[in-house]
């Protein structure tokens, strides 16, 4: 029997302090209150001075608490009773279902082997030409969706979740609002999705330690369906930035020097050590993360976003309801997009470098300067781009995504004036007739 | 023998911090172990004492140490082992062979599992140099071994002081490292010589005569940095950029294509995915100036970021260790440190748990030195026996938010001599490799005359002139003089600045072929052309960029590419 603790001598922000004898550092305890009990992580030692976060928060907790330290750090039942279930940010059912205590493996592991790790090869179709054509999701990849408040993240990330190609999908919601909870539920539940799907949920009137188990609990779910079992898992969580902000909050109340703008110095690391559990074995599944970062006042240089562009592979940027195509990149696709068509690069490559010119084009245009021959061209390719590629609720395969951007092409310009090699241009470049045909 | 090294015990932990009562003597910057309960031996280095209490950063995650657990000390300092077997190994930032790793663990990384760094089994052959009596400094060959195409020498220890005479050498034959190959002497001590030495990371190696200024170019194949802004073997360069930019694309590049002897890739702190690529594609790859694979020049140092922060900070200090090892043989090594910001954010994050008053930005305020002490162990070295071996050293830094002014690059820029600033705008643009033609800058010399050079950035910056211009006049208040001249800056961005890295013939510009190539280049940008107007500009030079573009993917002296540089001729000569 593990012992009881009675005497808390300092309580300091969602920080408790007892002294208590071998007890190992990140172990759980359960605090026990007049509110009720709530779990509790150890998180720092010092002689026999225990500190303690207490993921329900220290209001009510009184000097005479009872604290039971718990002898191991937070685990999950690695098991596919998880299937179907919803989960709190403590680890405990948010639906009505019972708790599963079969097969409890730690949270938060070691990092995979480097050595073990394979070449990304499987694209994974999404039926959206912006993502297929221009910035190809790869199993194993970790790629944030950046956007602001407002915009209909959580849509896309639902949308993609629904028409990806993999076995299970696993969303961890952080802060996340009540209703958005909701939404997912009924659009998986809608689309028969739930039974190959697992949640962890953090809303934003739960306490905000638990924000920081849910990512960790999410990959650790995720790891165990990859090795054990040789799913491809789909990771989304959303949203990041009420993770870092929940680091930030933590940090602080501990005293640590803060680095920038507040946010700890280990927050690259912080958010390494997550994205990092996207992988791909060569002996068994795989796990992809799709992760939503809301950038605070549209900037990218804030930290957070600052710092997951640097670890992600790549970024989709939600703007105006359209995934923008500068800036949105994602860094895998030249390992699978060699392999889908000849002119997928080159297409992918000068339909964007002609974007950009129509995009001078149009801000010439709207100073008020006599437009060229050369930029009616573009301005007529610009506004059938947008319509074509980038709408969101257009949803082709690959191919034919391919196809229409060669239509739209010799429907504006001269082979030439493309800047594609000439034997793809060769292959490739509509036949008149053809394309009058169409038309 | 863990006996007889002094103990201690355990008295906090906070992270990856831990604190330890001792009673006897500890050593600054040892290594330590602490024992947990279920009997891991979890590396550590100390790295501050006060009182009867020392600090310990733990390369490994802590979770689960109590206080009162024991502590080890090893009595030395962190250090690599050097010797035969180095080369096509992939390492963590503590030298532990990370294949070897995945055969004992599996899949996930375990803490607490070291292994050796040099296989102990291997034989290799062995051939004496030095004869009994001759009188050896540290860093003097003993012998050597063929390690792939390499003469890799065994060398005096380069921690034994003074001279030493050889009192027993080994015949010719097949050892394995352990074996005793040699014996010196130094007054009445006398040592054994094995093919294997370890020195501590953190400590430069010294054993040359003299430091050298480095001139030679060190060729690249990427074009605007071999022409534009070149290194020099011996050199340091930096290429901090923006996430987007392609820092690691970039990186691959070189240590692909560059014509060094060895090279080291230290993956510090950044995706463990990048290093894979390597992982798996140096093995097959050919490299075209050996005729064997890439990896056997290649040594991999992988600290990716998920792996331990303070196995981070070792991981550079390890990468330049054994750079150094490789310059003491004669060869040019060059090393691609992707990130020097992650390693910077290591140095910060132990900062902070020791509760260092912070610089800027939380960064300790020792990062300068620390940077600069970094680089300052690249260079061109003329060693005892008159051979010169090199070390370049390429820094990838990412700013946070792109932004140059943050300290880590601050520090780097004034010690690195070729600055290759990554664009966020030309990466936007997918103008790669995207090194921005009127940022960057370099100390070295180019292997295409500077006088040339300086015409064609002239006409780079005389294009971005009218260009800017023309964002405010437009375009039908420009002359079509100068119209013309932004022509030819874009020009010169699109066929010769901008490279397709993952094209093989593209991606792979020899110095030869620079020479030529920029040559006709020249004739474009000093041709005058009489256009009638700015369309008619326009569209020749779109064609010439067109059948540009074309040239650059013919093989180099192939018929395709007589034929492809007729038809420039041909075009420049007609253009009107």
């Amino acid at each position: 029997m593990r012992k009881i603790y009675h005497r808390i001598i300092q309580i300091s922000g969602n920080v408790i302090t007892v002294e208590a004898d071998n007890v190992a550092n990140s172990e759980l305890a359960e605090v026990k209150s007049d509110r009720g009990t709530s779990l509790a992580q150890v998180i720092r030692l010092d002689k026999n001075r225990v500190y303690l976060q207490v993921f329900a928060g220290s209001r009510g907790i009184a000097t005479d608490s009872e604290v039971r330290f718990l002898g191991h750090p937070m685990r999950i039942a690695a098991d596919d009773a998880l299937l179907g279930r919803i989960f709190s940010g403590n680890g405990q059912p948010r639906d009505k279902g019972p708790a599963l205590h079969d097969n409890l493996i730690d949270i938060g592991g070691p990092s995979v082997n480097p050595a073990n790790r394979i070449i990304p090869r499987n694209m994974i179709r999404t039926g959206l030409p912006m993502i297929d054509v221009f910035n190809t999701l790869v199993e194993s990849q970790k790629l944030p969706i950046f956007s602001v408040a407002g915009e209909p993240y959580n849509e896309l990330l639902a949308r993609i979740a629904m028409q990806a190609e993999v076995d299970l999908i696993i969303l961890g919601g952080m802060g996340l609002k009540y209703d958005d909870y909701l939404y997912f539920k009924e659009t998986l539940d809608e689309h028969g999705a739930l039974s190959r799907t697992v949640m962890f949920i953090h809303t934003a009137s739960d306490p905000i330690v638990e924000c920081l188990l849910v990512p960790d609990m999410a990959l650790a779910a995720a790891e165990h369906f990859a090795t054990n079992e040789g799913k491809r898992v789909l990771v989304l969580l959303t949203d990041m930035t009420n993770f870092c902000d929940a680091l930030k909050e933590i940090a602080i109340t501990m005293e640590q020097i803060p680095s920038n703008r507040g946010y700890p110095g280990d927050l690259y690391s912080q958010l390494a050590a997550r994205y990092e559990k996207a992988v791909d074995f060569e002996t068994a599944g795989s796990i992809t993360i799709l992760a939503v970062t809301t950038m605070p006042g549209d900037d990218v240089t804030h930290p957070v976003p600052d710092n997951t562009g640097y670890i992600t592979e790549g970024q989709f940027y939600l703007v105006n309801g359209r995934i923008e195509p500068f800036g949105s990149l994602s860094r895998l696709k030249q390992q699978v997009n060699s392999e889908t068509r000849a002119d997928h690069r080159a297409l992918m490559d000068n339909m964007i470098r002609l974007y950009a010119e129509y995009k001078e084009s149009l801000e010439k245009q709207s100073m008020g300067f006599r437009m060229s021959n050369w930029d009616d061209k573009l301005l007529k390719y610009g506004a059938l781009f947008e319509q074509r590629m980038m709408d969101l609720s257009v949803n082709i395969p690959l191919e034919e995504a391919l196809d229409l951007g060669w239509k739209t092409l010799a429907e504006c310009f001269q082979p030439t004036e493309t800047g594609i090699k000439s034997d793809l241009v060769k292959q490739f470049w509509p036949k008149t007739d053809d394309s009058d045909k169409k038309d | 023998m863990s006996d007889m090294l002094p103990t201690g015990k355990v008295t906090g932990v906070n992270g990856n911090m831990v604190s330890v009562a001792f009673d006897d003597r500890v050593i600054q910057n040892e290594v330590a172990f602490v024992v947990t309960d279920d009997n891991e031996r979890l590396k550590g280095e100390l790295i501050r004492v006060r009182g009867r209490e020392a600090d310990i950063q733990v390369f490994e995650s802590t979770v689960g140490i109590k206080v009162g657990n024991k502590v080890e000390f090893s009595g030395e300092l962190l250090s690599v082992e050097l010797g035969p077997g180095l080369l096509t190994q992939v390492y963590d930032g503590l030298q532990n062979p990370l294949p070897e790793l995945a055969k004992q663990a599996g899949y996930f990384l375990k803490r607490g599992l070291y292994v050796y760094p040099l296989d102990r089994e291997k034989t290799w052959d062995y051939s004496p140099a030095a004869k009994v009596g001759d009188k050896l400094m540290a860093g003097d060959m003993v012998g050597s071994v063929p390690e792939g195409i390499f003469t890799h020498r065994i060398m005096l220890p380069f921690a034994w002081l003074g001279e030493w005479e050889i009192t027993w050498t080994a015949g010719a034959g097949a050892y394995n490292i352990d074996t005793v190959v040699a014996k010196a002497k130094n007054g009445d001590e006398e040592r054994d010589i094995t093919m294997v030495q370890t020195w501590p990371v953190k400590i430069p190696i010294t054993c040359y005569d003299e430091k050298l200024m480095p001139r030679e170019p060190l060729i690249t194949q990427v074009r605007i940095i071999d022409s534009f802004f070149p290194v020099a073997k011996g050199g340091t360069f930096c290429t901090p950029g923006p996430f987007g930019a392609g820092k690691t694309v970039l990186q691959h590049a070189l240590s692909q294509r560059s014509e060094v002897d060895v090279v080291i890739v230290a993956a510090c702190g950044e995706r463990a995915g990048e290093v894979v690529e390597i992982l798996r594609e140096f093995p097959h790859l050919e490299d075209p100036r050996t005729g064997r694979h890439l990896i056997d020049r290649t040594i991999i140092v992988c600290n990716t970021s998920s792996m331990p922060v303070a196995a981070r900070e070792a991981s550079i200090y390890t990468s330049v260790t054994l750079a150094e090892y490789y310059r003491q043989m004669g060869l040019s090594v060059l090393l691609l440190a992707d990130s020097t910001s992650r390693w910077a954010q290591a140095l910060r994050e132990v900062s902070g748990r020791l509760e260092e008053i912070p610089g800027e930005e939380a960064f300790p305020a020792y990062l300068e030195s620390l940077v600069a002490g970094f680089y300052e162990r690249a260079g061109l070295v003329r060693l005892r026996d008159d051979s010169q071996g090199s070390i370049t050293i390429c820094g990838a830094v990412s700013p946070a938010g792109g932004n140059f002014e943050e300290p880590v690059t601050q520090a780097t820029l004034k010690v690195v001599g070729s600055f290759l600033a990554l664009s966020r705008d030309r990466a936007n643009a997918r103008r790669y490799p995207a090194i921005h033609p009127l940022d960057s800058w370099s100390k070295y010399n180019s292997l295409i005359p500077k006088a040339k050079i300086n015409e064609a950035r002239d006409m780079l910056r005389a294009g971005d002139e009218v260009n800017q211009m023309m964002k405010v006049v437009g375009e039908e208040g420009t002359p079509t003089g100068d119209f013309v001249q932004y022509l030819k800056g874009e020009f010169i961005d699109a066929v010769y600045l901008q490279q397709n890295t993952f094209d093989k013939i593209d991606g792979a510009c020899g110095s030869e072929r620079q020479q030529y190539v920029f040559d006709k280049l020249l004739d474009v940008i000093r041709h005058k052309f009489s256009f009638a107007d700015r369309d008619a500009a326009r569209s020749f030079f779109q064609r010439l960029r067109q059948e540009f573009i074309d040239w650059n993917y013919c093989p180099w002296g192939s018929d395709t590419f007589k034929a492809a540089e007729e038809k420039i001729n041909s075009l420049i000569k007609n253009g009107q």
